[in-house]
């Protein structure tokens, strides 16, 4: 049994080798990604160093790290930062109280139970463009669902500086909160009963059960279904891109978009690249971490 | 559960069945008003209160298909009369379908929905083809180094598209991808091979070693094996695995607004940027949003046993 597994066993040695199978099978994936996902990152740090425009007809100049002095000294970019921390802060809050609120809900015996869940995690599954376009019908000042049903007369949602980032951010909660039920429900449908008839025979009380029971049980998926979305949010482009203009709305990536195609500031957006991709790199070492820690067997 | 239930927990369950049944309805009911509003007349579209009630017609999908103008004058008789029904239509709603050679001249959104059919299956297949061997060998051999080089594979897929984007847009000019099918193909192949090859480790995982085992033994070479013993095995995780892929490719946006304009532009840049381009009828962005949003849904109700999987890149299983 073991021997067969050897590269040098006498069934391998019919056909290809464990050894050459096992590299043929693994290394084209590998070179696939530093290609196509390494190389063009290495391709930007270089040009984060110059000062170039795609546009342009200019040769680069080299500016050394100039670009990234100017990006760290612009307060317009650490307003997008703000604006993109406020964003992940409201969103992710939101997605939480819903997605975690609902689940605690459904996580009984309930007519059509599978139906309902799958019905609630449709949101999460559609393009987020597409859904930015239709919350925009909704949030319509004249004729808009959300004005109308909320009594709220003509409210310019969008183009209300202040509450544009709280109509992108709720358009986000409803389709991400279903990805925090998700995790939530298989957290809690793996709390064992026997825990909950204890703590009944004990009369302990709802709050007691809820965060002495409940809660450390069903963190680790919390914390997951946290980290993902935060990362996510962090890296938010299409709802907020789409839904609004307003400079309360710019998160990072859409700064990010505008210098790199619309502006046309290819040094200074891969210098920003740059500035993002570290951040985004140190959450996801945290996410895979959690992960690696509550992955199953 | 308890069969004595004190009425206290009988009126809480009540209570939560109510709470789920109304929000329910509140999270389903903006796709509830996307799908009425393409099946109603324009006119009733954007009244205030909002229509809920009214005749369903299938004008918006016509409107959604052709490219029309707005009628001047009525058409005679005569050419109404002689209009197919599609046509009769749009007379009634005040427009009229551009023709062209004798038929009527199609809207871009045809074209646009098949480059993202073709665009999100090949790149799927790619994905899924070089994810399953990939986790294949990753399940099966020893790796040197095999938590750093799966962390590797996973970490490209968390870059945001916008980083990414910018080197492989100047990438793209210089060989001339810009705009073309095989530039957003190979995009969406790299992004999703390493949501492939993660999930399709957990499914390869729980294949017992010993059926390949067991062929060796019988004679099979080690790639007989695979292809005999263990590709059937993994069929349900290659289906869900690929439908997740699927499903990701054709939702995806930022690479495709960066990537195409034209000829090889996808459904989702396409759609929103309608709201731009002349008078807006909704009824007929509605129309497109529904149609777009179908195979999803669809897929979202076959996949439903594998989503906390899926989305948890193949970490969690139940």
């Amino acid at each position: 049994m073991i021997a067969t597994l050897k590269p040098d066993s006498s069934h391998a040695l019919r056909g290809l080798s464990d050894l050459r199978i096992r590299n043929l099978f693994i290394i084209p994936t590998i070179i696939f990604l530093i290609v196509f996902n390494i190389f063009p990152l290495i391709y930007s740090l270089g040009y984060s160093f110059y000062d170039y425009s795609a546009a342009g007809s200019e040769e680069p100049v080299f500016v050394g790290l100039q670009n990234y002095r100017d990006l760290l000294s612009d307060p317009n970019i650490w307003n997008n930062f703000t604006v993109t921390a406020k964003y992940v802060i409201i969103s992710v809050g939101g997605q939480v109280l819903v997605g975690f609120g609902v689940a605690l809900l459904l996580n009984r015996t309930l007519p059509a139970k599978g139906l309902i869940t799958t019905l609630l995690l449709l949101p999460m599954m559609m393009s987020a463009a597409v859904v930015g376009l239709f919350w925009q019908l909704l949030y319509s000042p004249s004729w808009g669902v959300i004005n109308y049903v909320f009594g709220l007369g003509d409210f310019a949602w969008l183009s209300d500086a202040d509450a544009a980032l709280w109509a992108v951010a709720i358009t986000d909660i409803w389709m991400w909160a279903p990805f925090v039920m998700l995790l939530s429900l298989a957290g809690l449908s793996a709390v064992p009963k026997h825990l909950y008839e204890a703590a009944s025979i004990d009369r302990a009380s709802g709050w007691y059960t809820f965060s002495r029971i409940t809660l450390p049980l069903v963190s680790p998926l919390l914390l997951i279904a946290i980290i993902f979305r935060t990362m996510e949010a962090f890296k938010t482009f299409d709802i907020a891109f789409i839904m609004s203009t307003q400079p309360t709305t710019e998160v990072i990536a859409i700064r990010l978009y505008k210098f790199a195609f619309q502006e046309w500031q290819t040094g200074k957006s891969c210098a920003l690249a740059y500035i993002v991709l570290i951040m985004v790199v140190a959450i996801t070492n945290i996410y895979v971490k959690y992960l690696n820690q509550v992955k199953e067997r | 559960m308890a069969a004595v239930r004190s009425n206290a927990q009988k009126i809480g369950h009540r209570l939560a069945i109510a709470a789920v049944i109304a929000i329910t309805i509140v999270m389903l009911s903006p796709i509830y008003w996307i799908a009425s509003t393409a099946f109603k007349p324009r006119s009733l579209a954007t009244t205030v209160p909002p229509t809920v009630v009214f005749s369903p017609e299938v004008t918006p999908f016509i409107k959604l298909f052709t490219k029309r103008v707005q009628l001047q004058k009525k058409p005679d008789q005569a050419t109404y009369d002689e209009a197919p029904w599609w046509e009769k239509k749009i007379y009634d709603a005040g427009e009229r379908v551009l023709k062209v050679a004798g038929g009527p001249q199609m809207s871009a959104y045809p074209s646009r929905f098949l480059n993202s059919l073709i665009i999100a299956v090949t790149s799927t297949f790619l994905a899924v083809a070089m994810g399953t061997i990939t986790a294949y060998g990753f399940s099966r051999f020893k790796i040197a180094g095999e938590a750093d080089l799966l962390f590797f594979i996973l970490s490209t897929r968390m870059l945001p598209p916008v980083v990414v984007a910018i080197p492989m847009f100047l990438m793209y000019r210089v060989v001339g991808l810009v705009d073309t099918h095989i530039g957003l193909i190979i995009l969406y192949t790299a992004f999703n091979l390493s949501f492939s090859v993660w999930l399709m480790k957990g499914f390869m995982d729980e294949i017992p070693k010993e059926y390949e085992e067991a062929a060796l033994v019988d004679g099979y070479t080690r790639i007989e094996a695979f292809f005999k013993i263990v590709l059937p095995e993994a069929a349900t995780g290659i289906a869900a695995t690929a439908v997740f892929c699927f499903i990701t490719a054709w939702n995806e946006y930022a690479f495709a607004l960066m990537m195409t304009n034209k000829e090889a532009q996808t459904a989702p840049p396409f759609i929103p940027a309608q709201l731009g381009s002349g008078i807006t009828d909704w009824t007929a962005i509605a129309a497109g949003t529904l149609l777009f949003l179908l195979p999803v849904s669809i897929f979202t109700f076959l996949l439903r046993n594998h989503l906390l999987r899926g989305v948890t890149f193949g970490a969690i299983r139940k």
